[in-house]
């Protein structure tokens, strides 16, 4: 008998976003809720947490540099700091 | 393998998908499950004494104590599953006796101030390894000894401040403290492992990042952290050649007898084999609970896919 293994995700406040703090091991979806607030809830760190089966997540690549993320490589000019501001311009 | 060491060499960190030298990854695997293994055990010398607490309070906090104990083991085994083991086979390598687990807990708790001296000392030392391998270059293991270290600080102050009530009681109870530091000094000094000048693995995890601090200088640094907290609860090191060094501004000290250290390895420690067999009972004890877990998920599921 193996337990399925959870991901589990928290989310420390209001308007913030989950954040992934760790795994565990649980029988049922219940259960991995209830392990997930004892193992990493226990000081107050959370108001919300999700559990997803590990299993179901969709991965972008093994190697986590590759050339998956190349496209956004050459694309400085999406960032502001690209472009050349006269000087005294404001607000922009 | 290039990437690896390129990523090492930036101290990046390593993920668990990253390409690593097999090597790496088995040192990881019996480092993170000997100290996951530790805190599990750990919390027997501790349960010891719950129900013997001398107050309500004491009582709770050593309670919160030890469940913290049980969910760093849950971090870091969660954290060596990243490496592509299975849990359940960790447990059985701990209860078989072919992984090992820190030899601190090897050593009875026989009184209340025990329970003061392994928060302060034991809980003290293990700080001193961990908050370096808050910096490890394998991602996982490093967050989860940052989660680790945040909650040990509370461990440390609760462990003074036993001792540091005991200290300030009556002659009887301040004896008792003293007895308790005689006992755990040395062994808390073994907890960084041999010194430099016999350590196996020392230099290979130095250079892979996973270390990053030798043996000697972590047990220095106890040393110098620890030396004035005693002085402050009025107790006296049983360490004869203890000195200041007023030029370097640290501790002269002695080393403890390591061949004690590989004898509790070896497994001819005080509570060796009581450790072992009440783990292994714990397990096994608890095998219906998990089984009856299982089974009521799986009638769940059944139920959910008729109805669908």
């Amino acid at each position: 008998m193996i337990e399925p293994l959870w991901e589990v995700f928290v989310r420390s406040r209001r308007g913030l976003s989950h954040t992934h703090v760790g795994s565990l091991h649980a029988p049922d979806a219940t259960m991995a809720l209830r392990n997930a607030r004892d193992v990493y809830t226990r000081r107050q760190e959370g108001v919300s947490i999700w559990v997803v089966p590990a299993a179901d997540i969709t991965a972008s690549s093994p190697d986590e540099k590759d050339k998956f993320f190349d496209p956004a490589g050459d694309k400085v000019y999406r960032h502001p700091t690209f472009y050349q501001v006269p000087e005294g311009v404001e607000h922009l | 393998m290039d990437s690896f060491q390129a990523t090492l060499d930036a101290d990046g960190r390593i993920e668990p998908r990253d390409a690593m030298p097999a090597g790496y990854r088995k040192t990881l695997i019996r480092q993170i499950a000997q100290h996951a293994h530790s805190e599990i055990i750990g919390m027997q010398p501790e349960g010891n004494w719950i129900s013997r607490a001398p107050s309500l309070r004491r009582k709770a906090i050593l309670m919160a104590k030890v469940q913290d104990e049980a969910g760093h083991g849950l971090y870091l085994y969660a954290a060596a599953e990243t490496l592509g083991v299975d849990r359940a086979d960790l447990l059985d390598l701990l209860h078989s006796g072919k992984q090992k687990y820190s030899s601190i807990f090897n050593y009875p708790t026989l009184t209340w101030a025990d329970i003061g001296a392994i928060g302060w000392l034991v809980d003290g030392a293990a700080i001193v390894n961990q908050v370096p391998l808050c910096r490890c270059s394998y991602g996982p293991y490093a967050r989860a000894m940052v989660r680790v270290c945040k909650e040990e600080s509370f461990h440390q102050r609760q462990g003074f401040e036993i001792l540091y009530t005991l200290c300030n009681g009556t002659e009887g109870q301040k004896a008792m403290a003293q007895d308790a530091l005689d006992r755990w000094w040395w062994p808390s000094l073994m907890m960084f492992g041999p010194p430099d000048s016999a350590s196996t693995h020392s230099e290979q995890s130095m250079a892979w990042g996973i270390k990053r601090h030798s043996n000697d200088e972590l047990r220095r640094r106890f040393v110098d952290m620890t030396v004035p907290q005693a002085d402050v609860l009025g107790l006296r090191v049983p360490d004869d050649s203890l000195s200041y060094d007023e030029e370097s501004g640290r501790y002269r000290f002695s080393e403890p007898d390591y061949t004690e250290l590989y004898d509790v390895v070896k497994g001819n420690g005080p509570c060796n084999q009581e450790r072992l067999a009440h783990r292994v009972k714990a397990h096994e004890d608890g095998a219906w609970v998990r089984e009856a877990a299982a089974a009521y998920a799986e009638k769940q599921a059944a139920r959910k896919e008729s109805a669908a």
